[in-house]
Protein backbone atom coordinates (compact mmCIF):
# COMPACT_ATOMS: atom_id res chain seq x y z
CA UNK A 1 0.00 0.00 0.00
CA UNK A 2 0.93 4.00 -1.26
CA UNK A 3 2.23 5.46 1.90
CA UNK A 4 0.72 8.80 2.11
CA UNK A 5 2.67 10.55 5.58
CA UNK A 6 5.72 9.81 6.35
CA UNK A 7 7.74 11.27 9.30
CA UNK A 8 11.35 10.54 9.30
CA UNK A 9 13.36 11.37 12.12
CA UNK A 10 11.37 14.33 13.12
CA UNK A 11 12.77 16.77 16.16
CA UNK A 12 11.20 19.50 17.19
CA UNK A 13 12.49 22.26 20.07
CA UNK A 14 11.14 25.18 21.13
CA UNK A 15 13.06 28.33 22.66
CA UNK A 16 11.66 30.19 25.30
CA UNK A 17 13.79 33.33 26.80
CA UNK A 18 14.05 30.58 29.99
CA UNK A 19 14.37 27.56 28.75
CA UNK A 20 14.89 25.40 25.75
CA UNK A 21 12.11 22.88 25.18
CA UNK A 22 12.31 19.69 23.53
CA UNK A 23 8.72 18.38 22.94
CA UNK A 24 10.27 15.89 20.23
CA UNK A 25 13.12 13.84 19.86
CA UNK A 26 13.85 10.90 16.67
CA UNK A 27 9.74 10.92 16.17
CA UNK A 28 9.48 8.38 13.05
CA UNK A 29 6.14 6.49 11.70
CA UNK A 30 4.13 6.56 8.73
CA UNK A 31 1.10 6.01 7.45
CA UNK A 32 -0.41 4.03 4.92
CA UNK A 33 -3.07 6.04 2.31
CA UNK A 34 -6.89 5.20 3.14
CA UNK A 35 -5.50 4.31 6.69
CA UNK A 36 -6.43 5.56 10.02
CA UNK A 37 -4.26 5.92 12.67
CA UNK A 38 -4.33 7.53 15.79
CA UNK A 39 -1.16 8.93 18.21
CA UNK A 40 -1.71 8.55 22.16
CA UNK A 41 0.37 9.25 24.77
CA UNK A 42 1.01 10.80 28.13
CA UNK A 43 -0.58 14.56 28.65
CA UNK A 44 1.87 17.24 27.80
CA UNK A 45 3.71 14.56 25.36
CA UNK A 46 3.65 16.94 22.37
CA UNK A 47 0.83 15.40 20.04
CA UNK A 48 -0.43 18.66 18.90
CA UNK A 49 2.89 19.56 18.20
CA UNK A 50 3.33 16.70 15.86
CA UNK A 51 0.25 17.82 13.87
CA UNK A 52 1.09 21.16 13.81
CA UNK A 53 4.28 19.87 12.37
CA UNK A 54 2.41 17.52 9.92
CA UNK A 55 0.30 20.60 8.60
CA UNK A 56 3.56 22.74 7.73
CA UNK A 57 2.33 24.97 10.57
CA UNK A 58 6.04 24.59 12.05
CA UNK A 59 8.77 23.69 10.69
CA UNK A 60 10.49 20.62 12.52
CA UNK A 61 14.15 21.62 14.01
CA UNK A 62 15.48 18.55 12.25
CA UNK A 63 14.05 15.40 10.23
CA UNK A 64 11.99 15.12 7.23
CA UNK A 65 7.86 14.86 6.85
CA UNK A 66 7.26 14.21 3.72
CA UNK A 67 3.63 13.84 2.06
CA UNK A 68 1.98 12.16 -0.57
CA UNK A 69 5.84 12.69 -1.61
CA UNK A 70 6.19 15.83 -1.36
CA UNK A 71 8.59 17.90 1.02
CA UNK A 72 6.45 21.06 1.57
CA UNK A 73 2.92 21.41 0.97
CA UNK A 74 1.99 24.77 -1.18
CA UNK A 75 -1.34 26.10 -0.53
CA UNK A 76 -4.04 24.11 -2.78
CA UNK A 77 -2.28 21.17 -1.94
CA UNK A 78 -5.22 19.77 0.63
CA UNK A 79 -4.89 18.70 4.25
CA UNK A 80 -7.89 19.48 6.52
CA UNK A 81 -7.20 20.26 10.37
CA UNK A 82 -9.88 19.62 12.30
CA UNK A 83 -10.12 21.17 15.94
CA UNK A 84 -11.04 20.78 19.63
CA UNK A 85 -14.46 22.77 19.11
CA UNK A 86 -16.14 23.04 15.70
CA UNK A 87 -14.94 26.35 15.86
CA UNK A 88 -17.47 27.43 13.24
CA UNK A 89 -17.76 31.32 12.48
CA UNK A 90 -20.90 32.29 14.28
CA UNK A 91 -21.09 35.10 11.74
CA UNK A 92 -21.80 32.72 8.83
CA UNK A 93 -24.52 30.41 7.98
CA UNK A 94 -23.47 26.46 8.29
CA UNK A 95 -23.25 26.64 4.04
CA UNK A 96 -20.75 29.83 4.11
CA UNK A 97 -18.63 28.25 6.80
CA UNK A 98 -18.13 25.53 4.97
CA UNK A 99 -17.02 27.49 1.72
CA UNK A 100 -14.64 28.31 3.99
CA UNK A 101 -11.33 26.90 2.57
CA UNK A 102 -12.29 27.02 -0.45
CA UNK A 103 -12.60 31.16 -0.27
CA UNK A 104 -9.26 30.81 1.37
CA UNK A 105 -7.30 28.58 -1.25
CA UNK A 106 -8.97 30.54 -4.02
CA UNK A 107 -10.42 27.49 -5.26
CA UNK A 108 -14.34 28.78 -4.47
CA UNK A 109 -15.70 27.52 -7.87
CA UNK A 110 -19.47 26.44 -8.53
CA UNK A 111 -18.30 22.78 -8.92
CA UNK A 112 -16.35 22.88 -5.41
CA UNK A 113 -19.68 24.44 -3.43
CA UNK A 114 -21.86 21.89 -5.06
CA UNK A 115 -19.44 19.26 -3.76
CA UNK A 116 -19.49 20.87 -0.45
CA UNK A 117 -23.40 21.33 -0.49
CA UNK A 118 -23.66 17.57 -1.82
CA UNK A 119 -21.71 16.56 1.30
CA UNK A 120 -24.40 18.81 3.79
CA UNK A 121 -27.15 16.80 2.10
CA UNK A 122 -25.74 13.84 1.93
CA UNK A 123 -24.58 13.92 6.00
CA UNK A 124 -28.00 15.06 7.41
CA UNK A 125 -27.66 18.57 7.26
CA UNK A 126 -29.64 19.61 4.04
CA UNK A 127 -32.41 21.34 6.31
CA UNK A 128 -29.61 23.79 8.07
CA UNK A 129 -27.57 24.71 5.22
CA UNK A 130 -29.09 28.63 5.77
CA UNK A 131 -28.71 28.36 9.42
CA UNK A 132 -26.27 30.26 11.86
CA UNK A 133 -24.35 27.39 13.77
CA UNK A 134 -25.67 28.75 17.25
CA UNK A 135 -29.08 27.25 16.00
CA UNK A 136 -27.61 23.84 15.58
CA UNK A 137 -26.54 20.91 18.56
CA UNK A 138 -22.80 20.05 19.16
CA UNK A 139 -23.01 16.84 17.66
CA UNK A 140 -24.04 18.84 14.34
CA UNK A 141 -22.24 21.38 14.61
CA UNK A 142 -19.13 19.13 14.54
CA UNK A 143 -20.11 17.16 11.50
CA UNK A 144 -20.48 20.72 9.95
CA UNK A 145 -16.59 21.36 11.02
CA UNK A 146 -16.48 17.90 9.80
CA UNK A 147 -17.56 18.62 6.39
CA UNK A 148 -15.69 21.94 6.38
CA UNK A 149 -12.39 20.06 6.78
CA UNK A 150 -13.69 17.74 3.97
CA UNK A 151 -15.26 20.53 0.96
CA UNK A 152 -11.22 21.40 0.00
CA UNK A 153 -11.32 17.35 -0.87
CA UNK A 154 -7.89 16.81 1.25
CA UNK A 155 -5.70 13.74 1.15
CA UNK A 156 -4.71 13.85 4.77
CA UNK A 157 -7.10 14.89 7.74
CA UNK A 158 -5.50 15.76 10.90
CA UNK A 159 -7.72 15.51 13.73
CA UNK A 160 -6.86 16.88 17.36
CA UNK A 161 -9.12 15.96 20.00
CA UNK A 162 -12.04 16.60 17.80
CA UNK A 163 -14.57 14.91 20.34
CA UNK A 164 -13.21 16.10 23.85
CA UNK A 165 -15.86 19.20 24.39
CA UNK A 166 -18.79 16.86 23.08
CA UNK A 167 -20.43 14.94 26.45
CA UNK A 168 -20.34 11.61 26.47
CA UNK A 169 -23.25 10.99 24.95
CA UNK A 170 -23.15 13.14 21.98
CA UNK A 171 -19.14 11.99 22.05
CA UNK A 172 -19.76 8.53 20.97
CA UNK A 173 -22.53 8.73 18.10
CA UNK A 174 -20.21 11.65 16.73
CA UNK A 175 -17.25 9.96 16.96
CA UNK A 176 -19.49 6.82 15.10
CA UNK A 177 -20.45 9.52 12.79
CA UNK A 178 -17.17 11.18 11.81
CA UNK A 179 -15.74 7.56 11.44
CA UNK A 180 -18.43 6.75 8.94
CA UNK A 181 -18.02 9.77 6.80
CA UNK A 182 -14.30 9.64 6.81
CA UNK A 183 -14.29 5.86 5.64
CA UNK A 184 -17.07 6.56 3.05
CA UNK A 185 -15.28 9.45 1.34
CA UNK A 186 -11.90 7.24 1.81
CA UNK A 187 -9.64 9.90 3.63
CA UNK A 188 -6.74 9.33 5.64
CA UNK A 189 -6.35 10.67 8.91
CA UNK A 190 -4.48 10.79 11.73
CA UNK A 191 -6.40 11.37 15.50
CA UNK A 192 -4.40 12.66 17.92
CA UNK A 193 -6.48 11.73 21.30
CA UNK A 194 -6.06 10.75 24.99
CA UNK A 195 -8.71 8.27 24.97
CA UNK A 196 -7.66 5.06 24.57
CA UNK A 197 -11.18 3.65 24.08
CA UNK A 198 -11.90 5.86 20.70
CA UNK A 199 -8.18 5.29 19.66
CA UNK A 200 -8.96 1.36 19.85
CA UNK A 201 -12.58 1.68 18.18
CA UNK A 202 -11.14 4.49 15.85
CA UNK A 203 -8.13 3.45 14.68
CA UNK A 204 -6.40 0.49 12.26
CA UNK A 205 -3.51 1.92 13.68
CA UNK A 206 -2.48 3.08 17.38
CA UNK A 207 1.03 4.89 18.08
CA UNK A 208 1.80 5.24 21.70
CA UNK A 209 4.57 8.19 22.90
CA UNK A 210 6.81 8.15 24.96
CA UNK A 211 6.27 11.40 27.80
CA UNK A 212 8.66 14.34 26.79
CA UNK A 213 10.54 14.34 24.00
CA UNK A 214 8.25 12.10 22.71
CA UNK A 215 9.32 9.35 20.64
CA UNK A 216 7.29 6.38 19.54
CA UNK A 217 6.89 3.87 22.34
CA UNK A 218 4.80 1.32 20.61
CA UNK A 219 2.75 0.60 17.74
CA UNK A 220 -0.70 -1.41 17.99
CA UNK A 221 -3.15 -2.82 15.40
CA UNK A 222 -5.73 -3.87 17.06
CA UNK A 223 -8.01 -4.84 14.00
CA UNK A 224 -11.17 -5.04 15.78
CA UNK A 225 -12.97 -4.84 12.06
CA UNK A 226 -16.42 -4.58 13.52
CA UNK A 227 -16.82 -1.82 10.76
CA UNK A 228 -17.82 1.31 13.01
CA UNK A 229 -16.38 2.59 16.28
CA UNK A 230 -19.68 1.40 18.01
CA UNK A 231 -19.81 -1.84 17.21
CA UNK A 232 -15.74 -2.41 17.74
CA UNK A 233 -16.57 -1.08 21.18
CA UNK A 234 -18.56 -4.19 21.86
CA UNK A 235 -15.90 -6.53 20.43
CA UNK A 236 -14.94 -9.23 22.59
CA UNK A 237 -11.33 -8.10 22.36
CA UNK A 238 -11.45 -4.27 22.84
CA UNK A 239 -10.78 -4.83 26.47
CA UNK A 240 -7.24 -6.23 25.64
CA UNK A 241 -6.37 -4.22 23.85
CA UNK A 242 -7.53 -1.47 26.31
CA UNK A 243 -5.46 -3.14 28.96
CA UNK A 244 -2.26 -3.78 26.81
CA UNK A 245 -2.57 -0.17 25.74
CA UNK A 246 -3.24 1.43 29.55
CA UNK A 247 -0.27 -0.60 30.69
CA UNK A 248 1.66 0.47 27.91
CA UNK A 249 0.82 4.54 29.34
CA UNK A 250 2.03 3.64 32.47
CA UNK B 1 -42.75 29.99 14.84
CA UNK B 2 -45.02 28.54 16.84
CA UNK B 3 -48.97 29.37 16.14
CA UNK B 4 -50.56 31.20 19.06
CA UNK B 5 -53.08 27.85 19.52
CA UNK B 6 -50.09 25.49 20.04
CA UNK B 7 -48.89 26.87 23.43
CA UNK B 8 -50.70 26.05 26.85
CA UNK B 9 -53.08 28.08 29.06
CA UNK B 10 -49.55 28.26 31.09
CA UNK B 11 -47.16 28.95 28.42
CA UNK B 12 -49.90 32.49 27.68
CA UNK B 13 -49.93 33.14 31.33
CA UNK B 14 -46.22 33.44 30.73
CA UNK B 15 -45.77 35.43 27.95
CA UNK B 16 -48.84 37.81 29.55
CA UNK B 17 -46.94 38.55 32.39
CA UNK B 18 -43.30 38.98 30.43
CA UNK B 19 -45.14 41.39 28.47
CA UNK B 20 -47.63 43.16 31.09
CA UNK B 21 -44.00 43.52 32.84
CA UNK B 22 -42.78 45.56 29.98
CA UNK B 23 -45.23 48.10 29.70
CA UNK B 24 -45.36 48.28 33.62
CA UNK B 25 -41.29 49.49 33.24
CA UNK B 26 -42.18 51.34 29.86
CA UNK B 27 -45.09 53.42 31.94
CA UNK B 28 -42.88 54.15 35.29
CA UNK B 29 -40.25 55.52 33.08
CA UNK B 30 -42.63 58.24 31.50
CA UNK B 31 -44.44 58.96 34.98
CA UNK B 32 -41.30 59.11 36.37
CA UNK B 33 -40.28 61.98 33.72
CA UNK B 34 -43.85 63.49 34.07
CA UNK B 35 -43.60 63.56 37.88
CA UNK B 36 -40.34 65.41 37.54
CA UNK B 37 -41.35 67.78 35.38
CA UNK B 38 -44.30 68.36 36.46
CA UNK B 39 -42.53 69.27 40.49
CA UNK B 40 -40.36 71.31 38.70
CA UNK B 41 -42.78 73.58 37.00
CA UNK B 42 -44.98 73.21 40.24
CA UNK B 43 -42.51 74.64 42.95
CA UNK B 44 -41.23 77.22 39.95
CA UNK B 45 -44.71 78.60 39.91
CA UNK B 46 -45.17 78.56 43.69
CA UNK B 47 -41.77 80.15 43.85
CA UNK B 48 -40.44 77.36 46.78
CA UNK B 49 -37.42 77.26 43.89
CA UNK B 50 -36.02 80.56 42.50
CA UNK B 51 -37.11 79.95 38.31
CA UNK B 52 -34.42 82.77 38.03
CA UNK B 53 -31.79 80.22 38.66
CA UNK B 54 -33.61 77.10 38.00
CA UNK B 55 -35.71 78.01 35.49
CA UNK B 56 -38.95 76.04 34.26
CA UNK B 57 -40.27 73.57 32.39
CA UNK B 58 -42.45 76.18 30.90
CA UNK B 59 -39.90 78.53 30.42
CA UNK B 60 -37.68 76.11 28.57
CA UNK B 61 -40.65 75.81 26.30
CA UNK B 62 -40.58 79.11 25.94
CA UNK B 63 -37.30 79.96 25.01
CA UNK B 64 -37.51 77.15 22.69
CA UNK B 65 -40.04 78.58 20.92
CA UNK B 66 -38.22 82.01 21.10
CA UNK B 67 -34.98 80.64 19.68
CA UNK B 68 -36.38 78.77 17.24
CA UNK B 69 -38.95 81.90 15.71
CA UNK B 70 -35.09 83.68 16.02
CA UNK B 71 -33.70 81.13 13.73
CA UNK B 72 -31.15 80.35 16.42
CA UNK B 73 -31.75 77.44 17.94
CA UNK B 74 -31.27 75.01 14.68
CA UNK B 75 -27.97 76.98 13.87
CA UNK B 76 -26.75 76.54 17.36
CA UNK B 77 -28.05 72.87 16.87
CA UNK B 78 -26.24 72.74 13.77
CA UNK B 79 -23.42 74.20 14.47
CA UNK B 80 -22.90 71.56 17.39
CA UNK B 81 -24.27 68.62 15.13
CA UNK B 82 -21.72 69.23 12.26
CA UNK B 83 -18.69 69.11 15.05
CA UNK B 84 -19.96 66.57 16.76
CA UNK B 85 -20.59 64.10 13.74
CA UNK B 86 -17.26 65.23 12.14
CA UNK B 87 -15.22 64.80 15.36
CA UNK B 88 -17.36 61.67 15.69
CA UNK B 89 -16.48 59.50 11.75
CA UNK B 90 -12.62 60.85 12.00
CA UNK B 91 -12.00 59.44 15.64
CA UNK B 92 -14.07 56.43 14.64
CA UNK B 93 -12.32 56.00 10.65
CA UNK B 94 -9.18 56.71 12.22
CA UNK B 95 -9.02 55.03 14.97
CA UNK B 96 -10.09 51.78 13.13
CA UNK B 97 -7.17 52.13 10.57
CA UNK B 98 -4.91 52.41 13.77
CA UNK B 99 -5.96 49.47 15.51
CA UNK B 100 -5.24 47.41 12.46
CA UNK B 101 -2.07 48.70 11.75
CA UNK B 102 -1.45 47.96 15.37
CA UNK B 103 -2.67 44.31 15.29
CA UNK B 104 -0.84 43.76 12.35
CA UNK B 105 2.40 44.31 13.09
CA UNK B 106 2.97 43.35 17.08
CA UNK B 107 6.26 45.53 17.07
CA UNK B 108 4.82 48.58 16.23
CA UNK B 109 2.39 47.83 18.87
CA UNK B 110 5.46 47.36 21.22
CA UNK B 111 6.55 50.63 20.11
CA UNK B 112 3.83 52.75 20.64
CA UNK B 113 2.70 51.49 23.81
CA UNK B 114 3.89 53.95 26.22
CA UNK B 115 2.93 56.45 23.91
CA UNK B 116 -1.10 55.27 23.81
CA UNK B 117 -1.01 54.61 27.83
CA UNK B 118 0.26 58.67 27.75
CA UNK B 119 -1.98 60.05 25.62
CA UNK B 120 -5.07 58.33 27.35
CA UNK B 121 -4.45 59.20 30.80
CA UNK B 122 -3.51 62.89 29.78
CA UNK B 123 -6.78 64.91 30.17
CA UNK B 124 -7.08 66.04 26.83
CA UNK B 125 -8.86 69.30 27.75
CA UNK B 126 -5.46 70.35 28.98
CA UNK B 127 -4.43 70.57 25.56
CA UNK B 128 -7.29 73.26 24.88
CA UNK B 129 -4.98 75.95 24.69
CA UNK B 130 -2.24 74.36 22.57
CA UNK B 131 -5.23 73.78 19.97
CA UNK B 132 -6.43 76.80 19.94
CA UNK B 133 -3.41 78.58 18.87
CA UNK B 134 -2.67 75.82 16.58
CA UNK B 135 -6.53 75.87 15.22
CA UNK B 136 -7.64 79.20 16.27
CA UNK B 137 -10.99 79.56 18.29
CA UNK B 138 -13.38 78.42 15.32
CA UNK B 139 -15.18 74.70 14.41
CA UNK B 140 -11.67 73.18 13.39
CA UNK B 141 -10.22 73.59 16.82
CA UNK B 142 -13.41 72.32 18.03
CA UNK B 143 -13.54 68.97 15.72
CA UNK B 144 -10.17 68.55 16.90
CA UNK B 145 -10.74 68.23 20.37
CA UNK B 146 -13.70 65.96 19.76
CA UNK B 147 -11.14 63.51 17.69
CA UNK B 148 -8.58 63.90 20.13
CA UNK B 149 -11.09 62.87 23.07
CA UNK B 150 -12.20 60.08 21.09
CA UNK B 151 -9.44 58.49 19.06
CA UNK B 152 -7.24 57.07 21.56
CA UNK B 153 -10.43 55.49 22.93
CA UNK B 154 -11.90 53.97 19.27
CA UNK B 155 -8.09 52.58 19.10
CA UNK B 156 -7.39 50.56 22.40
CA UNK B 157 -11.40 49.42 22.49
CA UNK B 158 -10.66 47.81 18.80
CA UNK B 159 -7.61 46.93 19.56
CA UNK B 160 -8.73 44.85 21.99
CA UNK B 161 -11.38 43.17 20.09
CA UNK B 162 -9.21 42.24 17.70
CA UNK B 163 -6.84 40.57 19.74
CA UNK B 164 -9.62 38.70 21.33
CA UNK B 165 -9.35 36.87 18.31
CA UNK B 166 -9.93 33.10 19.08
CA UNK B 167 -6.05 31.36 18.55
CA UNK B 168 -7.99 28.09 17.57
CA UNK B 169 -10.06 29.89 14.58
CA UNK B 170 -6.56 31.64 13.45
CA UNK B 171 -4.86 28.39 13.56
CA UNK B 172 -7.89 26.76 11.52
CA UNK B 173 -7.35 29.66 9.14
CA UNK B 174 -3.81 28.98 8.70
CA UNK B 175 -3.98 25.17 8.22
CA UNK B 176 -6.47 25.95 5.30
CA UNK B 177 -3.06 27.98 4.14
CA UNK B 178 -4.47 31.53 5.07
CA UNK B 179 -2.41 34.76 4.59
CA UNK B 180 -2.00 37.30 7.58
CA UNK B 181 -4.70 39.63 5.04
CA UNK B 182 -7.09 36.18 4.88
CA UNK B 183 -7.24 35.93 8.21
CA UNK B 184 -7.94 39.76 8.48
CA UNK B 185 -10.67 39.60 6.35
CA UNK B 186 -12.37 36.35 6.63
CA UNK B 187 -11.70 36.21 10.78
CA UNK B 188 -10.70 39.68 12.59
CA UNK B 189 -12.88 41.73 11.29
CA UNK B 190 -16.13 40.23 10.63
CA UNK B 191 -15.59 38.87 14.28
CA UNK B 192 -14.45 42.23 15.63
CA UNK B 193 -17.93 43.45 14.87
CA UNK B 194 -19.19 43.84 18.20
CA UNK B 195 -16.55 45.67 19.45
CA UNK B 196 -17.10 48.04 16.68
CA UNK B 197 -20.53 48.28 17.71
CA UNK B 198 -19.48 48.97 21.21
CA UNK B 199 -16.62 51.29 20.37
CA UNK B 200 -19.18 53.12 18.25
CA UNK B 201 -21.17 53.98 21.40
CA UNK B 202 -18.27 54.86 23.72
CA UNK B 203 -17.39 57.27 20.64
CA UNK B 204 -21.03 58.80 20.35
CA UNK B 205 -20.13 59.66 23.98
CA UNK B 206 -17.00 60.90 23.87
CA UNK B 207 -17.73 62.91 20.32
CA UNK B 208 -20.26 64.78 22.48
CA UNK B 209 -17.69 65.52 25.53
CA UNK B 210 -15.53 66.53 22.75
CA UNK B 211 -17.85 68.74 20.92
CA UNK B 212 -19.35 70.62 23.97
CA UNK B 213 -16.25 70.83 25.79
CA UNK B 214 -14.18 72.84 22.46
CA UNK B 215 -17.24 74.82 22.61
CA UNK B 216 -16.54 75.99 26.45
CA UNK B 217 -13.05 76.67 25.20
CA UNK B 218 -13.55 78.44 22.11
CA UNK B 219 -16.58 79.09 20.47
CA UNK B 220 -18.87 81.84 19.29
CA UNK B 221 -22.12 79.46 18.79
CA UNK B 222 -23.02 76.28 19.53
CA UNK B 223 -25.01 74.77 21.43
CA UNK B 224 -21.88 74.33 24.35
CA UNK B 225 -21.61 78.18 23.57
CA UNK B 226 -25.02 78.64 24.87
CA UNK B 227 -24.75 76.92 27.68
CA UNK B 228 -21.62 79.09 28.75
CA UNK B 229 -22.98 82.29 27.65
CA UNK B 230 -25.90 81.93 29.65
CA UNK B 231 -24.17 80.91 32.73
CA UNK B 232 -22.35 84.13 32.28
CA UNK B 233 -24.99 86.28 31.59
CA UNK B 234 -27.22 84.44 34.17
CA UNK B 235 -30.32 82.93 31.51
CA UNK B 236 -30.34 79.95 33.47
CA UNK B 237 -33.33 79.63 30.74
CA UNK B 238 -31.05 79.13 27.78
CA UNK B 239 -28.50 77.09 30.06
CA UNK B 240 -30.91 74.83 30.74
CA UNK B 241 -32.50 74.85 27.46
CA UNK B 242 -29.53 74.24 25.64
CA UNK B 243 -28.85 71.12 28.06
CA UNK B 244 -32.41 69.79 27.42
CA UNK B 245 -31.91 70.11 23.30
CA UNK B 246 -28.36 68.51 23.71
CA UNK B 247 -29.79 65.61 26.02
CA UNK B 248 -32.30 65.06 23.10
CA UNK B 249 -29.69 64.79 20.54
CA UNK B 250 -27.42 62.83 22.01
CA UNK B 251 -29.81 60.07 22.82
CA UNK B 252 -30.71 60.37 19.09
CA UNK B 253 -27.53 60.32 18.15
CA UNK B 254 -27.01 57.15 20.23
CA UNK B 255 -30.69 55.41 19.35
CA UNK B 256 -28.91 55.58 15.47
CA UNK B 257 -26.06 53.39 16.61
CA UNK B 258 -28.23 50.96 18.35
CA UNK B 259 -30.44 50.58 15.16
CA UNK B 260 -26.83 49.67 13.30
CA UNK B 261 -26.05 47.21 15.64
CA UNK B 262 -29.85 45.52 14.97
CA UNK B 263 -29.34 45.74 11.25
CA UNK B 264 -25.67 44.49 11.37
CA UNK B 265 -25.90 41.51 14.04
CA UNK B 266 -28.08 38.85 13.51
CA UNK B 267 -26.08 36.11 15.47
CA UNK B 268 -25.48 35.04 18.98
CA UNK B 269 -21.74 35.06 19.77
CA UNK B 270 -20.96 31.96 21.55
Amino acid sequence: MKKLLELKNVSMTYQTMTDEITAIKGLSFNCNDGEFISIIGPSGCGKTTILSLIAGLLTPTSGNIIIDGQNKLGKKDSLGYMLQKDQLFPWRTIEKNVFLPLEIKGINTKENRDYAISLLEKYGLKDFKKNYPDQLSGGMRQRAALIRTLAAKPKLLLLDEPFSALDYQTRLSVCDDVYKIIKAEQKTAVLVTHDISEAISMSDKIIVLTARPSQVKSIFKPNLGKGSPLKNRESPDFGFWFEKIWKELN
Amino acid sequence: MKNKNDFSPEHLRYIRKVKSETIFVFIMRFLILILLLGLWELFAMLEFIDPFISSSPSRIIKTVKDLFIENNLLYHMGITMYETVLGFLIAVVLGYLIALLLWWSERTRRIMEPYIVVLNSLPKIALGPIIIVWFGSGSKAIIFMAILIGIIVAIITMLNGFLATDKNKILLLKSMGASKIQILIKLVIPGSLPTLISMLKISVGMAWVGSIMGEYLVSRAGLGYLIVYGGQVFKLDLVMTATVVLCVLATFMYALVALLEKLIIKYKSN
